[in-house]
């Protein structure tokens, strides 16, 4: 939108263009939606996250002779959760590696090729295994570009599973956006759906920076249905954009990765009650979209930010500093919340487990508690 | 019992060891059983060692039926951990020792309880030869407050006196003993460290660093690398420039062991423990090995290698078949007497995992414990801004 006018006047115009927007019709975003939704069903399709992840490589592994994937069991074993299968027999060994179990040695490595003008896709088995190789992603390859005045680009992709999963107790289960989204020189994406994992991968594999790719194994298995669109081989999703993917009126959830699907269906609960939350999709944690939390702030006056990390200088921190610093603090009718995992490492038997991360009931009475219902 | 062993030994005093092969197998009554006898042992290959351990060794019919005991225990415990998971009564990561069990009772025997050992995630095995309960540690595995860890930790993070885990990272149990062997030297008790890994991890960086330290300080460290040929679903031949894992402490002496054989474990681990303990620095023992199992109950372990690679080991080389063969064939035990032992673990072995089944979980109220240890109770933030938790030392 108006970007360039000062935070004032955007904001001003954002809520004219809204006005304008909802003075259309309360049926017209709706309207939108169904018939765009009846053009695309016949060529729609229901793909897996991993499927989606796994034809992102594929496309641009035949696009570009430049990218190739390395990493734990990728190639024979088809890789730990079976995101690469089929890639190793299509590529052959110079495209899809094995690597020894060597974290910091062959990320250096992959780090060291990109700077020679190669375009890796590092996989890590967990992304709790690239805490051995934090130096590699920090100091060879997020500060680089920046040392080098310009000189030294790094074009390289980190990738795999991040965050909770069912029963991998406490060495297994970090969730790592903050620490990363920490760091600048390092672009951080978080997707949820199908559709997020294949466009964003794509988009960070052609991306010329050292992207960080946190995927999360809840979402492997997880079908959705793919548009037309989105199943074309340049389909790319931009990184550093939102995505809105309820719309709602009184309480703004903003998530990333597989808490999103709590927020859904937390959405679906109060939706009963008559509460209607608008849940945005973050997608990229770093370049991180403010201008679509302020703009849906600007709506609802209630923000709840909903993360699997950890609360203490979290992603929800981030965004609340931000909320304070921005114009939305002035639109905000109660302070904003977040909702996060608890302060503990991940115990591993189910009750206490299901008890770490938010459940839909915690994020149902966050809402009804910051609107006093 | 023990009287008339006492009067078979006291009978055979003065003679020399008995030449197993020698033994006529007579009628089966306890008396006429042989209390101990000696066995042909394998040679060690050695690394910068100009001997290695002894190719005979003394086998007590009391030592072997304990040996023969704990290696059939952990075997059956591991093999109702698959059908737990199977069940999915465990859950999560899972990975089972069956096929090594000569290694974990062997190393055991070639050292004292005061001695410590860490090891990584393959560990249920060690969690009962350092002296935790099949009880506890199948309550683990399912998750319930009676578990080793209280249920907090699961497979992978079990604990005990002298006894390190249960380490889910791969390698980084290496550095963690080099440093308890540095307590050791430290404290000076005369104690070593037992630190084990595999040979997938011995590709790690931080393993040769901690092996740089040791040798540097001579710290009493007793490097174990457990080759069992596979690192999860990459052969050693895939990952290793190198497979000679015992020579890959290059100024660390090495020796290279029958990892199937207890009797080798245990004569090797013996050599290894005396060596370090009175400051000559660490020491690198191999110990070839196989698991029957995938790396993990999600890795069916047939797509890296073939259903009769594992048939042939199970055929010729299982180590509890082993041991009871050298001791019925020599007279140590009888048939009924084994039968007898199977069926006390098996009866073991099915009351833990009925305990397992049904202790309950951790309480709540225990979530948010164990944060930090002799600090006083503080809050901690639940899910939300409204939602405050107590921690308790």
């Amino acid at each position: 939108m108006h970007n360039s006018l000062d935070p004032r006047q955007r904001t001003q115009s954002n809520m004219a263009y809204l006005r304008s927007i909802l003075r259309s019709g309360k049926n017209a975003v709706p309207a939108v939606l169904r018939r765009e939704f009846h053009r695309t069903l016949q060529a729609a399709m229901q793909v897996t996250v991993r499927d989606a992840i796994k034809e992102a490589m594929d496309e641009e592994l035949e696009r570009d002779e430049r990218v190739f994937l390395l990493g734990e069991e990728v190639a024979l074993f088809e890789g730990a959760y079976k995101v690469t299968r089929g890639l190793w027999k299509k590529y052959g060994d110079k495209r899809i590696i094995d690597t020894p179990i060597a974290e910091i040695g062959f990320t250096g490595i992959a780090v060291g090729a990109a700077m020679a003008g190669l375009r890796p896709v590092v996989e890590y088995m967990s992304f709790n295994f690239s805490m051995q190789s934090v130096d590699h992603i920090i100091n060879s390859a997020a500060k680089t570009y920046y040392m080098s005045g310009g000189l030294q680009p790094v074009s390289i992709v980190f990738r795999g599973p991040n965050g909770a999963a069912p029963g991998v107790a406490a060495q297994h289960a970090q969730c790592f956006a903050a620490w990363y989204g920490h760091v600048p020189g390092l672009k951080v994406v978080s997707p949820w759906s199908a559709e997020d994992a294949k466009g964003l991968l794509k988009s960070a594999i052609r991306d010329d920076n050292p992207v960080v790719f946190l995927e999360n194994e809840i979402m492997y298995g997880v079908p959705f249905e793919m548009s037309e669109e989105s199943q074309s081989k340049d389909f790319l999703i931009p990184i550093g954009k939102a995505k809105i993917e309820r719309k709602g009126n009184h309480v703004t959830l903003v998530s990333h990765s597989h808490v999103v699907s709590r927020c859904m269906d937390a959405a679906a609960v109060l939706a009963k009650d008559g509460i209607e939350c608008e849940v945005i999709n973050l997608r990229t944690i770093r370049p991180m979209d403010m201008e679509a939390i302020e703009t849906s702030v600007l709506k609802t006056k209630h923000l709840i930010t909903v993360e699997g990390g950890w609360p203490q200088f979290g992603v929800g921190g981030e965004i609340l500093a931000r909320i304070m610093e921005g114009p939305g603090f002035g639109y905000l009718n109660a302070p904003a919340v977040r909702v996060t995992g608890v302060d503990i490492p991940m115990p591993y038997a189910k009750l206490l487990e299901e008890n770490t991360l938010p459940q839909i009931k915690d994020i149902v009475f966050s809402v009804k508690k910051m609107l006093n219902v | 019992m023990q009287n008339m062993l006492t009067v078979v030994a006291n009978t055979l005093k003065g003679g020399a060891k008995i030449n197993g092969s020698r033994v006529v197998v007579s009628a089966r009554s306890f008396a006429d059983l042989t209390p101990q006898a000696s066995f042909d042992i394998k040679r060690c290959d050695l690394h910068r060692l100009d001997e290695g351990p002894s190719v005979q060794t003394v086998l007590t019919r009391e030592d072997g039926l304990r040996y023969y005991r704990t290696m059939q225990t952990v075997r059956r415990m591991e093999l109702k951990a698959d059908q737990l998971y199977k069940q999915k009564i465990i859950r999560g990561f899972c990975h089972l020792y069956d096929g090594q069990e000569a290694c974990a009772v062997g190393i055991e025997a070639g050292i004292n309880p005061t001695d410590h050992l860490i090891t990584a995630y393959r560990v249920h095995g060690y969690t009962y030869t350092r002296g935790v309960s099949v009880k506890e540690i199948l309550a683990e595995l399912t998750g319930r407050k009676g578990g080793i860890a209280k249920g907090k930790g699961g497979s992978m993070h079990m604990y005990a006196k002298n006894f390190y885990g249960g380490n889910g990272i791969v390698g980084a149990q290496v550095p963690l003993g080099a440093g308890v062997a540095l307590a050791c030297q430290y404290q000076a008790k005369n104690e070593v460290c037992v630190t084990l890994y595999g040979d997938g991890a011995a590709n790690q960086g931080q393993i040769f660093e901690a092996f740089n330290m040791a040798a540097l300080w001579k710290l009493p460290c007793i490097f174990i690398c457990e080759n069992n040929k596979y690192g999860m679903g990459t052969s050693v031949e895939r990952a290793s420039a190198s497979t000679d894992y015992y020579k890959r402490g290059d100024y660390i002496p090495g020796l290279r062991v029958d990892g199937m054989d207890v009797l080798s474990v245990r004569e090797a681990t013996r050599f290894a423990a005396d060596y370090c303990r009175y400051g000559k620095g660490p020491i690198l023992m191999e110990l070839q090995t196989y698991r029957y199992h995938g790396h993990s109950m999600s890795d069916p372990g047939v797509s890296y290698r073939t259903r009769d690679e594992i048939q042939e080991v199970r055929g010729k080389s299982d180590p509890i078949t082993m041991l009871k063969d050298r001791m019925i064939s020599n007279n140590m035990a009888s048939l009924e007497e084994i039968k007898d032992i199977d069926a006390e673990i098996r009866k073991e072995i099915e009351e833990a995992a009925q305990f397992a089944t049904s202790d309950p979980e951790p309480p709540l109220e225990d979530l948010c414990n164990h944060i930090f240890f002799n600090d006083t109770p503080f809050e901690v933030r639940g899910t939300s801004p409204w939602v405050k938790l107590k921690s308790i030392s």
